[in-house]
């Protein structure tokens, strides 16, 4: 596989409703996360995007481990291993997100029994940098050629 | 909301203990999430890639992670937040997220205190260890 494999950008919104639905799931009761009011009270435009939803929005991709398929790796075998966000602006609800990927790095360790992928994303709203974010992935339990 | 002033090295944030992870919460969460790789929600699944069950997404245990953050501070004052997944996190763990300043900087014209973060399960065992970046000024 090569490094630097692009997946085309992609522009999603941020729903009010999918942020609702997330702030329950993750069990977040500040306020300011699901409630309009409480948001524009704290000074924010809408509900804010909290700081890991950015990696979720990614995922409404129509297919979005297409990247693992396509480098041959089977999605049962993946771990995530690390995952690093860089923040340069608040997104909140409304706006609409471009989302930039590539395969920046791919190294093995343990003689092949691990291999790992190195995505990188940025985050875009209307040109505007809005955070870069990492995603170191784990393959394991495959020996590599 | 704490006082920014008050922060210094050593400060630790107040810690998050959050409910032990059932099935529903990883169901919901591969919903909210749009993360709905098998591996976390579908037990033939799971057991057809040799594990013996579903697993937690390691981006929930980062997301308790940051409610951490932002219980703490506003989250607009959170310049990076980056982590290391270190174990898996069964069904029915209990996550516990803690955090500790370990260095305040000055940076692009601001303060800013650097947190180490980490979640550890009622075991002991540490799934998530982390670091933050968080303006003060």
């Amino acid at each position: 596989m090569t490094a630097d494999l692009r997946t085309p950008a992609f522009t999603v919104p941020a729903e009010r409703g999918r942020l609702r639905f997330f702030a329950q799931a993750i069990g977040e009761h500040d306020p300011i996360y699901s409630d309009l009011d409480a948001a524009r009270k704290a000074g924010h435009p809408d509900l804010p995007v909290p700081p890991t939803f950015l990696f979720c929005l990614e995922m409404d991709r129509p297919d979005p481990f297409s990247f693992l398929a396509e480098a041959g790796i089977d999605l049962a075998r993946v771990l995530h291993g690390e995952q690093r966000f860089t923040y340069h602006a608040m997104a909140h609800a409304g706006d609409e997100l471009t989302f930039e990927s590539h395969i920046a790095d791919t190294y093995e360790k343990k003689g092949g029994a691990l291999r790992f992928l190195v995505r990188e994303t940025r985050v875009t709203r209307a040109g505007e940098p809005v955070a870069d974010l990492t995603n170191v992935i784990v393959v394991r339990g495959e020996a590599a050629a | 909301m704490n006082n920014l002033h008050d922060i210094a090295v050593g400060t630790e944030l107040p810690p998050l203990r959050v409910p032990s992870i059932s099935r529903t919460t990883l169901a919901l969460y591969a919903g909210a999430s749009g993360d709905h790789n098998p591996m976390h929600i579908d037990l033939d699944a799971a057991r057809a890639a040799g594990m013996d069950d579903v697993f937690a997404h390691g981006m929930l245990s980062m997301a308790y992670l940051g409610r951490l953050l932002t219980g703490w501070v506003p989250q607009e004052r959170i310049r990076s937040y980056s982590v290391r997944f270190a174990a898996i996190t069964p069904v029915h763990g209990q996550p516990t997220c803690t955090g500790r300043v370990t260095a305040i900087e000055e940076a692009d014209g601001e303060r800013r205190a650097r947190l180490d973060l980490r979640v550890a399960l009622e075991d002991g065992t540490v799934t998530l260890t982390g670091q933050a970046l968080v303006a003060l000024t």
